[in-house]
Parts: structure tokens; sequence; C-alpha cells
């Protein structure tokens, strides 16, 4: 097996392509960092001169205007220059591969390059084939990772829970097709979280998913017990077709977060969703909205999150 | 052409030898072991001291290229890898283009192969036209032209009805059928087997049921219709288990293994390197156990090199989308050396799969080097360590799982009909 | 060298910055040196004084050599600095870059009237064209020397010399 291709010869991070195979320590470092960005959002002048005379490229294989935005403004936070690219329409379809694209991205004198992709795999693909002062950050690649949604979430759930190590957390939905959920799992159990509980139909479960230091429960009902924080999952439309789920009003019955289900949770449990939410599939309107939810803050502590990532990377050149 | 291989350690594994014996070819085969023949003068002779002598090597699947994929490997470069990997006779899937189901197509293949004067080339005709699985091809004819046997590569073959009829058509003229166990809709956009790593990569998986669900098709239709079935690539310890069951049973039924999963599994992939994308999937360390099991206890028959190259831009690609396959025609000696040595097993029982073993499955008489033998032998070095680099392969395809590792054993020799067609 | 008394120091810092404690005026300390004495000279001057902490880390000049320091600490401004006169504290003005930095961070939150810089040792070595107004005591220090500002349990502050060698 290879080194580790995220660290430099120091053990320092030098790209960000899964929360698998980081440290405890750079996880640490990561949130701690982030805290301090949180205060520059509530100043006037949202800037800090970190990343000022660097270019930032976010490349996007596969469409989302809310991660890509988060990361823009993260970056301009940063004083950097910002290049996005929504590569799925115009080349790829002219056959170009991905990696002339990110040949031409580097002539143009990128810095950093922050990767969406529908394949697994694609930013790991990507980080063996640049220039060697480049960074990549991983903004979703298909099923595998998306690294900076696992640190904001933990992120948020430090803040609302600072005793990580007493925690039940359970995720619900569907993992099988959630690289959020597997960041997710490899941030808390990295972290010492003891109790990280998966609750979803078998149809949506990956095989061999308790590998991964999680329990695995069916019922919804039995898995909420108790726990102190909820992780819903977002249910795409095209798992309703190929046999996988029977209907929407089904999976809502069984796995959607309503204020009775919720209710079996501590009381102080929070409830999160990385978004955009279903409502009325895997998350009710009043849970959504409710006193317990903190899915809005999620959002906020996302551009902190990517700052941190964005500036820990910058700083780190061998 | 004479010559003379001296003082090397000759292993036959099917007439059973392993001692320190010379060779003397004449006419392109072998008239004598041990001491010359009267009147033997040596137009060449190859100094064998501290090498092995042994049958040049069968190999049961390697993709030529051609007709049709030229960009990806050429007849010619594929078999001047063959020659260097000391592979003297093979055999090629039909999954060309156009698909090998025309007797024309097949004569041509072999006119062209016969011209280079390389490795002897038997084609496996099509099971089915183009493949397709619906309708069958002219199996007398695409015997004639010379194909030792009919195979659906790994084209699906979903009707159960045309599988009957095909293994009785078959089997009522003696050819062999050749089947690659794979569940079509199990296997469906599958790229990794369907186990923990696929699960923390987000891969989607093939899980080992693909395999033997198909696995029992074929089986029990073998057993119906009683047509030779020889089961290409298994992959999984319940496809083994299956396989040693079907042949206690008497099911005519031989199998073989693609020499990468005889060491290799689903942990290889590490970060996504797509130089272990394979078809069928690395699965976890269990199967690759049951898998070297069965070979030692006979269930598997022969290890075959499954020879895919393809271009360089075809691996450089997420893994998903990257395409399948390893070269491997000079790395099946070397690698069977590795598992020999890794296992215990004797060099003379290891050779035999890929030698003897594997022409029995082709029916044809290669594969040992007694005396009026056909002369294809290989002479090779087993300590001498080589490193699997594009420079250092002739095979157009530089895919491999190796590339970057050191393996011992280096091909100092390969004659074909008498001919020295490689020497290092 | 005889180290000063760290404690006799900062009562005499105190008694310099007094005068200007009027007005719309606050104490920002520079982590962590800075910080703590800011903390403290409030308690000496006037409890009701605004009090400040700049962590300058996002503002260092060092940051493609050294990355990111690993001891972020939040900077934490809690008054309106536009039109404020700052009475910026640090505890060892050397080379004047840190200096050159907090002032870049403090209007980055708005513009002060006034910069007052009060540091407990002026070591000398400047690169910057910086100068302290408000000097505990100067010293001379060998490139290789540093000075460390500590602070025990109970809150004491005390000087430490170390030989970077």
């Amino acid at each position: 097996m290879p080194q580790n291709p995220q660290l430099n010869k120091n053990g320092e991070l030098q790209h960000l392509l899964s929360i698998e195979g980081l440290s405890k320590d750079i996880l640490r470092h990561i949130l701690d960092t982030a805290e301090s960005f949180t205060g520059v959002s509530e100043r006037e002048v949202k800037k800090v001169p970190l990343l000022r005379g660097k270019t930032v490229c976010n490349i996007f294989f596969e469409n989302s205007t809310r991660t890509r935005t988060t990361f823009e403004i993260a970056a301009k936070r940063l004083s950097a220059d910002v290049v996005s690219l929504n590569v799925n329409s115009s080349s790829q379809s002219k056959g170009e591969t991905i990696l002339d694209t990110v040949d031409n991205l580097t002539a143009m004198h990128s810095d950093m390059f922050v990767v969406r992709h529908s394949q697994s795999g694609a930013a790991h693909f990507i980080a063996r084939h640049v220039a060697p002062h480049i960074h990549v950050i991983n903004a979703g690649d298909g099923r595998h990772a998306h690294p900076t949604q696992g640190l904001l979430d933990v992120f948020t759930i430090r803040r609302y829970k600072p005793d990580m190590h007493n925690l039940r957390v359970a995720i619900v939905g569907d993992l099988l097709h959630s690289r959020v959920a597997r960041s997710e799992i490899h941030a808390l159990t990295t972290l010492g979280v003891p109790e990280v509980r998966v609750i979803a139909p078998k149809t949506l479960l990956p095989e061999n998913v308790d590998r991964m230091g999680v329990q695995v429960y069916h019922d919804m009902r039995e898995g909420l017990k108790g726990v102190d924080v909820v992780m819903m999952l977002r249910l795409q439309n095209e798992r309703m077709s190929g046999a996988l789920l029977s209907s929407a009003q089904e999976y809502f019955k069984c796995y959607g977060l309503t204020q009775e289900k919720l209710a079996l949770a501590k009381p102080d449990a929070i409830v999160m969703h990385p978004g955009p939410m279903n409502r009325g599939v895997e998350i009710d309107s009043a849970v959504a909205d409710g006193a317990q939810s903190v899915i809005l803050p999620q959002v906020t502590y996302g551009i902190a999150v990517r700052m941190a990532v964005m500036s820990i990377l910058a700083g780190n050149t061998e | 052409m004479k010559i003379h291989i001296r003082n090397g350690r000759l292993i036959d594994p099917k007439n059973n030898i392993d001692a320190i014996q010379d060779v003397f070819i004449a006419a392109g085969k072998i008239v004598a072991i041990g001491s010359a023949p009267a009147d033997f003068h040596a137009n060449q002779t190859l100094d064998a001291t501290g090498q092995i002598v042994c049958p040049g090597l069968v190999d049961l699947s390697a993709r030529l290229r051609e007709p049709g994929f030229e960009y990806k490997a050429t007849l010619e470069s594929e078999l001047r890898a063959a020659a260097a990997g000391g592979i003297t006779s093979l055999a090629c899937p039909p999954d060309t283009e156009p698909v090998l189901d025309e007797p024309g197509l097949v004569e041509m293949l072999k006119h062209r192969a016969k011209l280079l004067n390389l490795a002897h080339v038997y084609p496996l005709g099509a099971l089915t036209r183009q493949l397709e699985g619906k309708q069958l091809t002219e199996m007398c004819e695409l015997t004639e032209a010379g194909c030792v046997g009919f195979s659906h590569a790994t084209a699906p073959l979903t009707d159960t009805l045309v599988m009957r009829r095909a293994m009785q058509y078959a089997s009522t003229f003696g050819f062999r059928v050749w089947l690659h166990p794979e569940d079509v809709y199990l296997a469906r956009n599958g790229v990794a087997h369907d186990g923990e790593v696929a699960a923390r990569l987000g891969l989607t998986g093939i899980p080992s049921s693909a395999e033997t669900i198909a696995l029992a098709t074929i089986l029990t239709l073998a057993q119906e219709t009683g047509a030779h079935v020889h089961v290409c690539r298994i992959s999984s310890r319940e496809g083994v288990e299956m396989l040693r069951k079907a042949k206690q049973q008497g099911v005519t039924v031989s199998s073989d293994i693609g020499i990468n999963h005889l060491h290799l599994t689903e942990h290889d992939i590490g970060y996504f390197d797509a130089q272990c994308h394979l078809k069928p999937p690395l699965r976890s360390q269990r199967d690759r156990d049951a898998l070297r099991q069965g070979l030692v206890d006979g269930t598997i028959d022969a290890i075959c090199s499954d020879h895919t190259p393809v271009d360089d831009d075809a691996k450089l690609a997420p893994f998903a989308e990257s395409e399948p396959g390893a070269t491997g025609l000079e790395l099946l000696l070397p690698l069977t050396l590795k598992w020999a040595q890794e296992s215990g097993t004797p060099l003379l029982k290891a050779l035999a799969s890929v030698t003897s073993e594997p022409a029995a499955l082709l029916g044809i008489t290669a594969g040992h080097l007694a005396v009026g033998a056909c002369a294809d032998v290989c002479v090779f070095d087993m300590e001498e360590y080589w490193k699997v680099a594009p420079q250092s392969l002739l095979s157009q395809g530089k895919n491999s799982p190796f590339l970057g590792l050191e393996l011992a054993g280096k091909v100092r020799a390969t004659i074909v009909a008498g001919h020295l067609v490689h020497q290092a | 060298m005889k180290l000063p008394d760290a404690e006799q120091l900062l009562v005499e810092l105190a008694e310099k910055i007094r005068p200007l404690i009027q007005g719309k005026v606050a104490l920002v300390g520079i982590h962590s040196g800075g910080a703590w004495l800011a903390e403290r000279l409030k308690e000496i001057l006037d409890g009701d004084v605004p009090l400040g902490a700049l962590d300058i880390s996002f503002y260092r000049d060092d940051f493609e050599q050294r990355g990111l320091h690993p001891q972020v600490k939040p900077s934490h401004i809690p008054f309106e600095v536009e039109d404020c006169h700052i009475i910026l504290i640090d505890d060892v003005l050397y080379t004047g870059r840190t200096i050159r930095g907090a002032m870049n961070e403090l209007f980055d939150y708005g513009r002060p009237a006034k910069i007052t810089l009060a540091v407990l040792i002026d070591r000398g070595g400047r690169q910057m064209p910086v100068e302290a107004q408000i000097v505990g005591t100067r010293c001379e220090l060998e490139a290789h020397q540093s000075l460390e500002l500590l602070r025990d349990d109970s809150g004491k502050f005390s000087l430490k010399l170390h030989e970077n060698l």
C-alpha cells in the first residue's frame, strides 16, 4: 500500500481527499482553526489576507450551486482570486479528458483545485496527476467522500456537544449512495465518538458497513433511543426506481424524521442535515424548522471550515 | 536448425521429469534428451547452466486485439510479448471486432499468426453469432478453420435455452464450451468485489453470488447435456466449492484462474489504483486463499494470463471509468513462480498449471518435452529479478497491478517449433 | 544577563499608560503574552476599560514559509474600533513584523482614531519602521536569543531567556 497521498513528506496535509487516513490531530487542527474563522464572518471586513495572490479553481464536473458557492465565499474571504468551472457541459462532452482540463487550468497558474466529480476516486486521481505545488480539495467524489462536509458536521456537533467522548450519534438514510455519510462516519470514529449508529433499510446499506465501526439498525425507533445527535441524509428521487425502495411515502413512514420519532432521542438532541432537504421524504418540516434543528448553523460553519482547510493547505508547501 | 540446450534443469511435468538433462532439437522436434544422438552437430548451443528448461508455456487466454483493436495492441507486438514470456502456444478469445464467428476471420487470424512465426495461436470461436447470445455459430466450419473450442468471452449469455442448446450442439461434435460465470444483472455497473473495500471506497460492487448463480446454471446444464464445459476465471471461494462438488459428482467441467487473482485481493485497490480494476474483480483474502487451495487440490485445472492489453489513456481515469484488464503474457511465468515459492508448491506441479494442464484443456499435444514432441521450449533463470515497467514490457499493454515491482523469473530463451524466437 | 522583574515592570508600565485612559479608549493585547498583560492592566488601571485580544496568525508575513501557526486562538474585539484610541499591548518588541500584522488586522475591524503601542520590553533589532511610544525597559539581545513572558498558575509574570542554537 503506497504512502497516504494526502500527506507530504513531512506528514502535513498536502491535499484533502478524504477523512479516512487522517489522524485525530490533523482533524482537530482543522476544527480548531475553523473556530478562529467563525469570528471573521462577524466582522465588517470579512477577509483575511492569507491567500492573497493565490488562485483557487473550482472544478465542478458534477453540478452543485450550494457547495460551489460556499467554496467561493471561503476562498474570497481568504483574499484569494477565484475561478469557477462547470465542466460537465462544454469540454467534457467534446471528449476532453479530466487530465486535459486539469492541465489547462494548471497552465493558468492555479494554486488550488476544488474538485467535485460523479465518480468515486476522481479526487485521488486528479491529486496523483497535478503538479507538485498544487493542492487538491475533494468537494465530493461519487459515493466515496465529501471531507469538508464531514468536517463541518463534526464542527457543528462539537459546538453544541463539546464532550465528543460521551456521545451517541445516529446517521439515518441512504448510506449506500452517500459520500457525506462515509466522511461523517470516519470523522466521528477518528475523533473518538463511542457510539455511531446507522439506520437504514438493508437495500440502502453498503456491504460490511459494520467494518467501518458503526452499529447497524433497521428499526428507526430502536436506533434513535437515547441519541444525542441525529444526522439525516438526503434521499435522491432516483432511488425510487431500481428496486431499492418502494415509495417516498413508505420511506417517510419507516425512516422519515418526525417530531414523534425525535422524541425518542434525548430531549436536548440536535438534528442535522447536509442539505438540500426533501421535506416530507426524509424529514418533517416541523423538525427541520424546529428548536432542535441546527441545519442553518451548519451552513455558516461550512464557510469557516472550508477557510480553515484552504489556509492550512496553502501554508503547507514542502 | 539443430539446437543443443546444455546443462539445464529439465522440468517436464507431464513426463514427471525434474533433472539436469541436455535437450537436443532438430527439424522442429525434440530428437533426444540426455545424450546427443549420433552425428548431432548443433548450429546453436544454449548454455542453460543454473537455468530451468521447461515446455513452452501454454496460455489459455490472451487477447491479441486483432482484428479490430489495433490501437490497443497488434498481433505482432503481442506475440513478441508472448515469446518474451516463454509462451509458445496460446488461445485467444473471440471478442475481437469483428467477432470471431466466421471461418474466414479465423483462417485469416491463423494465417497472419503463422507468418509471424512466433507462438502457435489457437483461436476460440464464438459460441453464438456476434456473441449476441441468440443464434449458434457454425461450429464445425469454425473448427475446421482452426478453432479449438467455443467461448462466449465476457459477453452475457442470459437466455438459458440458448445456453442449453449451444452445449448440446457443441457436445454432439465433442467441442468444448468456454464460459465466464457472471450473472449480468448482479454484475451490472459493478467494478469491484462487493465487500468492505468497495463499501469504503464507494464503488459499485459485484457480489460473489453473481458468479455462483451463473455457475450453478452452467454446471446444471453441463451435467444435463454432458457437454465439456470449461469455466473461465473463477474468482470466489463459493465458486471453487461448487466446482469441487461438481467434479466429485462426475460433471465434465474444467476451470482456470487468472494469474492476478492468484496473488491479489480487493485490498490491493488501495487508493483507487485503476491497475487493479479487473474482470472478474479481485475479491477478499478468503477468496484468494480458496483459489490457491483449489489450484493445489486440482479443483482448478490451470492458470492463465488473461492477457488484456489496453492503451495508456484507458487506465488514466477515475476507477470506475477506467477499462478493466491487465497485461499478462510476460507476467505469467514469474507470477506462477512467485506463487509456487510462497505456497511451497514444487516446481514440477506449479509448472504443470501453465504447460501440460492447459495443453490438455485445449486438446493440443503441446506442453511437454518427450522425444518426438514439437520443440516448444522455454529456458528461464528462476533467480534473476527484473522490474515490471513500461520499458521492460514488450506488450503494447503496459497496464499491470505489478508495475514498479521486481519479480523473479527471467526468460532467457524461447523456442517455437525448433526456432529460437526470443533470447535475452 | 540579569532579567528584569516582570511584575515590577508591569506596574511601571501601567503608570505610564494611566494618563491615556480617558475618552473612547480600549486596550488590545496581542496573543499570548500581550493578551495576558492587557488583562492585568485592565485590572490595575480601570475595570471598565474595554478589552480585546488579537491573534495575528492570519496576518503574519511568513505564512508561505511556515504555514498556519498551529496554536491559532480566535481574535476577540468586542467593541467598536471606529474612532477609538487603541492602546496596543505586546510583551516583547523585536523586528516589528508582529505589530505590522496587528495593525493590519485592527484596520479590518474599523478605522481607529489613534493607536498607541505599549510594550514591556524593547529588545531592538527592528526590521520594520515601527516604534513603541511606551516602553517598560530596553535591552539588547543577540540574534540567537529570545525572551519569553511566562505566567504561572497564580497569574504571576516572569521573564525567561532562551538561547536558540
